[in-house]
C-alpha cells in the first residue's frame, strides 16, 4: 500500500513539473499534441484492467483528452450511477448537502448579479457543473432559473440525470447535459468566457491533475465569473471520520469512493487558484452529522469545506512565475497589482 | 470519430450544448430529446407545480398564499373545487348559518394574503370577551384581554371568508389557476423509486375525462377527504354520537353584544357567537336524538329551549353548589384579586327564517399528514369538535406552515414535491395539533357527564384556572395562534 501510495505521489509530482514546463510553451504548440503526450504517459503508468464494453469504448474514443480523469475513478462511478436520484439510498449524503450548496452557490451569485426575476434568482446565468453525476445540483441550479450545463465523463450518470429531466417538462429547457471532460469542453468552447459561474462539487478529489482543471476552468469562465468547489481537506481528521468512518464503517459513502492522497488541503487550493488568477472570497467549513443526515457549516476546515474564487478581470498570465501570490483580498471584480 | 464529427457540426450549429447522438444511451436521450423539441406531444400533458384538492376556506387560503408568496412567483398552480364559484358583490341582509371563529393568528394570515381587508369591508364581528360556564355548578371562567379594546377574536360567516378569498384569486390569476365544478374521479400515485419507463408525477383525473399532472397534490377536501382515503391513510376517529344544531337568533334587545358565551350542559355545549348588535349566531352540540327534536320544534318552543338551557340552573344539585362556594373561597382567600363576575348572556326573542340546520360531529386525525408527493391541509388532515372554536384556524396554521416551507424549498431549488420538506411540516403541525386536539377532546368528554366526582373536580379546575391570569393568558396565546 505504501508503495503505491509513493508511486501515486509521484506521478503526481512528475505529471505536475510537466505542467509547469508545458505551460510556457502552450500558446505555441497545438494544444491537443500536448494532450495526447500527457495522456499516452498516463495510460503507460496506470493499469486499465479490461473494462466493460462501455468504458473501454470511452476510453479508445477519449484517449487524445483524458487529462484530469483517473479511470479508477471513472470506473468506480459507472457502478454507482442507477443509484443517483433514490434520496435515501447511496447518495443521501450527497442529496442533503444540497441543502448548503445550492444557497451558497445562489447567495455568493446573487451578491454580484442584481435579482431580475423574484421568482428565479439565477435568471439569466450561465452554469457549468463539472462533475454533475447524476445530475443532483444541476436540477436545482436549473429550477432558480439558471441554464446550466452538467459534464461528467461516465456516460451511465449523464443518462440517468438526462432521464430524470426528461419527465419535467419545466427543466428541460434549462439544464443539458453532455457526456465529456473539462478539457474537451474547453476545446469546443471557441471564445474565452463562456459561463458566469462553474461549480464542482465533490471532483476536485476526484482529479489526477489539478492545474489542468483549474486552467480550463478559467478558460471557459468570463472575467470576473464565479468557481464554486466543494471537496474534502487532507488532514489526519479527514482520513479518519471521511474515510474510515464515512466508507468502512459507517458507510455513508460507498467503499473505495474516495482517496485521501487526492484531497487537497484548503491552502494549498487557495494557492492553486490563485496562481492561475482567481481570487479566493471565502472559504467555509462543512460538517455532516450522520444521525441526523443533515450538513450543517462549521468553523473548522477540518474535513469538508466550501470554496468560493472569482477570476479576476485582468489577464494575470504574465505573472505566473511565482508560486506564492499573495495579494490583498480582492471583493468582487477588482484588479491587482 | 463520430463524437469528433458530431461535436464540430454542433459548434458550427453554435449549440454546443445539446448532445445530439450517444452511442450507449441512444433510446433514451431521443425519447428525452423528442418531448423537447416537439411540445405538442399529446401524451405529456402540461405539469402543474401545485394542484389544491378542494376550494373551501382552507383550500383557497392556500392557493392565495402560495399565490402570493414572490419565491413561488414562476410555479404554475391549480385550485380543482367541486362546486360553484362563490362571488358575492353584495352582502346579503341574513347571515347566514355556518359561521367560524377566526382567531388573531388566522386574521394575520388572511391579511398577509389580501382577504382580511376584503373580509372586514363586507362583514365580522369582533368580540373581546368569552365566557364559559358549567350548567352543573357555579363554576365558570372569563377570557378577556387586559383592557377589552384588543379583540379576542372574530366572528366570521364562512361564506364572506370563501367570497373574500375567491376575490383574491381572481386577481392572483397569472400563476393560480382555478377550475370550478371540477370533481376528481381518481388519483394516480407516483412510485417511490425511479425506474426506466414511468411518469413519476401525481396523477388527477377529472370526473370531465382531463387527466392533470401535478408535482405536488396539496389534499383541502375536507373531513371525508378522497386524496386521505385514496393514499389508505390510517386515521385515527370517532364519532361523538352529537349533531351540532346552528341557526341565527335574534335577539331581545339591542346590546353591545362583544361577549362569546358557551355553557356546558350534560347533554353538550350551547354556545352563543355575536354576530352583530342584534342577532347571533347559536352552536347547540347535543345527542342526535336531542337534535332532531330540536329541529322539529316550532320557533317558540325553539326559543324557549335555548333561553332555559342558557339560564336555568335545573342541573346544579345542592351539594355541589356548597363544594363550590367553599372552594371559590378559600381561592379567594388565597388570591384575593382573581376571579370576575357571573354574567348572563342575552336573551334571545326569535331566529332567522330557515336558518335552522343540523351536522354531526365527530373527531378525527390522520397518523400521517403527508406521503410523496402529496400534503394534507385542514379538516382532511385532523377534524374536531366545534366547542373550542378551533377547526378552522388549525387549517389556517397549517396553510401558513406550509407556505413557509414551501416557499424555503422553492428558494433552495428543490423538488416542491421532495418528502424532506413535506416531513418538516408534518412535524411541526402534529406537535401543534395533536395537542390542541386532545384538550378539545378531553374537554368534551369531561362536560359530558353529570356525574357528582366528575363535576366536582371540573368545578374546581375551572374556578382553579380562572383564579390565574397567566394560566388564562397561556391558553389564549395557545389558542390564539
Amino acid at each position: 500500500m505504501f508503495s503505491t501510495k509513493l508511486g501515486r505521489l509521484m506521478m503526481r509530482l512528475y505529471s505536475r513539473k510537466q505542467t509547469a514546463v508545458c505551460r510556457e510553451p502552450l500558446r505555441g504548440f497545438s494544444w491537443a499534441a500536448v494532450c495526447r503526450q500527457r495522456s499516452l504517459r498516463q495510460q503507460r503508468i496506470a493499469c486499465p484492467k479490461t473494462q466493460p464494453h462501455i468504458l473501454s469504448s470511452y476510453t479508445s474514443a477519449r484517449s487524445s483528452s483524458q487529462n484530469t480523469v483517473d479511470p479508477d475513478e471513472v470506473r468506480r462511478f459507472q457502478l454507482l450511477a442507477s443509484k443517483w436520484w433514490d434520496e435515501q439510498g447511496e447518495f443521501a449524503a450527497l442529496h442533503s448537502m444540497n441543502d448548503l450548496r445550492v444557497p451558497f452557490i445562489r447567495d455568493n451569485l446573487l451578491n454580484v448579479h442584481r435579482v431580475r426575476h423574484p421568482g428565479q434568482p439565477l435568471s439569466g446565468l450561465r452554469i457549468l457543473d463539472v462533475g454533475c453525476g447524476g445530475g443532483l445540483l444541476t436540477e436545482p441550479l436549473g429550477r432558480l432559473g439558471a441554464k446550466v450545463l452538467g459534464i461528467d465523463p461516465v456516460d451511465d450518470s449523464i443518462s440517468t440525470a438526462q432521464v430524470h429531466v426528461s419527465h419535467d417538462p419545466d427543466l428541460q429547457d434549462w439544464v443539458s447535459y453532455q457526456a465529456c471532460t473539462l478539457e474537451e469542453l474547453s476545446e469546443e468552447v471557441k471564445e474565452d468566457g463562456h459561463f458566469d459561474a462553474i461549480v464542482a462539487s465533490e471532483v476536485v478529489e476526484h482529479l489526477a491533475d489539478v492545474d489542468t482543471f483549474t486552467f480550463c476552468c478559467k478558460q471557459v469562465l468570463k472575467p470576473g465569473g464565479s468557481l464554486f468547489i466543494t471537496t474534502l481537506n487532507k488532514t489526519n481528521l479527514s482520513y479518519v471520520l471521511g474515510i474510515v468512518v464515512a466508507e468502512q464503517l459507517l458507510r455513508i459513502v460507498p467503499s473505495g469512493t474516495h482517496n485521501w492522497e487526492k484531497f487537497i488541503s484548503p491552502v494549498d487550493l487557495e494557492r492553486l487558484l490563485e496562481s492561475y488568477g482567481f481570487s479566493v472570497q471565502s472559504v467555509q467549513g462543512m460538517l455532516y452529522n450522520p444521525v441526523s443526515g443533515a450538513w450543517s457549516w462549521t468553523n473548522s476546515t477540518a474535513i469538508n469545506y466550501a470554496l468560493h474564487a472569482v477570476k479576476m478581470t485582468d489577464d494575470p498570465e504574465t505573472d505566473q512565475t511565482e508560486e506564492h501570490t499573495s495579494h490583498p483580498e480582492n471583493h468582487g471584480a477588482a484588479t491587482h497589482s | 470519430m463520430m463524437q469528433r464529427l458530431t461535436r464540430a457540426a454542433l459548434a458550427l450549429n453554435g449549440r454546443c450544448f445539446i448532445t445530439e447522438k450517444h452511442i450507449s444511451a441512444v433510446k433514451v436521450i431521443t425519447r428525452g430529446l423528442v418531448s423537447a423539441e416537439h411540445g405538442d406531444d399529446s401524451a405529456r400533458n402540461e405539469v402543474y407545480d401545485v394542484i389544491i384538492s378542494g376550494g373551501g376556506m382552507v383550500g383557497s387560503a392556500m392557493a392565495c398564499s402560495l399565490g402570493m408568496d414572490p419565491n413561488l412567483g414562476s410555479k404554475k398552480i391549480l385550485l380543482l373545487e367541486a362546486g360553484n364559484k362563490k362571488v358575492m358583490d353584495t352582502v346579503p341582509d341574513t347571515y347566514s348559518t355556518r359561521v367560524s371563529s377566526i382567531s388573531p393568528g388566522s386574521a394575520t394570515l388572511l391579511s398577509g394574503i389580501g382577504a382580511w381587508e376584503q373580509i372586514t369591508k363586507m362583514r365580522c364581528k369582533p368580540y373581546q370577551r368569552m365566557q364559559v360556564w358549567d350548567a352543573c355548578s357555579d363554576a365558570l371562567i372569563t377570557f378577556d384581554k387586559e383592557n377589552l379594546q384588543d379583540e379576542m377574536a372574530y366572528i366570521v360567516e364562512n361564506d364572506i371568508v370563501v367570497a373574500a378569498l375567491t376575490k383574491q384569486l381572481d386577481s392572483l390569476s397569472d400563476n393560480v389557476q382555478v377550475k370550478y365544478r371540477s370533481k376528481v374521479v381518481h388519483y394516480t400515485w407516483p412510485m417511490p423509486h425511479q425506474a426506466a419507463d414511468y411518469i413519476p408525477w401525481v396523477q388527477v383525473k377529472l370526473a370531465n375525462g382531463e387527466t392533470l399532472q401535478t408535482k405536488l397534490l396539496i389534499g383541502a377536501d375536507g373531513p371525508n377527504s378522497m386524496v386521505r382515503r385514496a393514499l389508505g391513510i390510517p386515521t385515527v376517529k370517532w364519532s361523538y354520537d352529537q349533531s351540532a344544531v346552528v341557526a341565527v337568533l335574534h335577539l331581545s334587545e339591542p346590546t353591545e353584544n362583544n361577549v362569546a358565551w358557551q355553557r356546558f350542559l350534560p347533554t353538550g355545549p350551547i354556545a352563543m357567537l355575536p354576530l352583530s348588535d342584534t342577532e347571533s349566531s347559536l352552536v347547540w352540540s347535543t345527542s342526535h336524538q336531542f337534535a332532531e327534536e330540536l329541529l322539529a320544534l316550532d320557533e317558540e318552543s325553539f326559543v324557549d329551549a335555548i333561553n332555559s338551557a342558557f339560564w336555568s340552573n335545573e342541573n346544579q344539585s345542592e351539594t355541589i353548589e356548597t363544594a363550590g362556594a367553599l372552594f371559590r373561597g378559600a381561592l379567594s382567600a388565597i388570591i384575593p384579586s382573581a376571579g370576575s363576575p357571573r354574567q348572563l348572556p342575552p336573551s334571545v326573542a326569535g331566529i332567522g327564517p330557515k336558518t335552522r340546520v343540523m351536522f354531526p360531529l365527530g373527531m378525527g386525525h390522520a397518523s400521517e399528514y403527508i406521503r410523496h408527493r402529496v400534503a394534507l391541509i385542514g379538516d382532511a388532515a385532523h377534524r374536531v369538535h366545534p366547542l373550542a372554536g378551533q377547526g378552522v384556524n388549525l387549517g389556517f396554521g397549517d396553510v401558513a406552515c406550509l407556505t413557509r416551507l414551501l416557499s424555503q424549498a422553492a428558494f433552495n431549488g428543490k423538488d416542491l414535491g421532495a418528502i424532506q420538506h413535506l416531513l418538516e411540516y408534518e412535524t411541526e403541525r402534529q406537535r401543534h395539533n395533536l395537542p390542541m386536539m386532545a384538550a378539545i377532546d378531553l374537554m368534551k368528554r369531561l362536560y359530558s357527564t353529570n356525574a357528582a366526582p366528575v363535576v366536582l373536580l371540573r368545578t374546581f379546575g375551572l374556578q382553579a384556572t380562572n383564579m390565574l391570569p397567566t394560566l388564562k393568558e397561556q391558553i389564549m396565546a395557545f389558542a390564539g395562534k
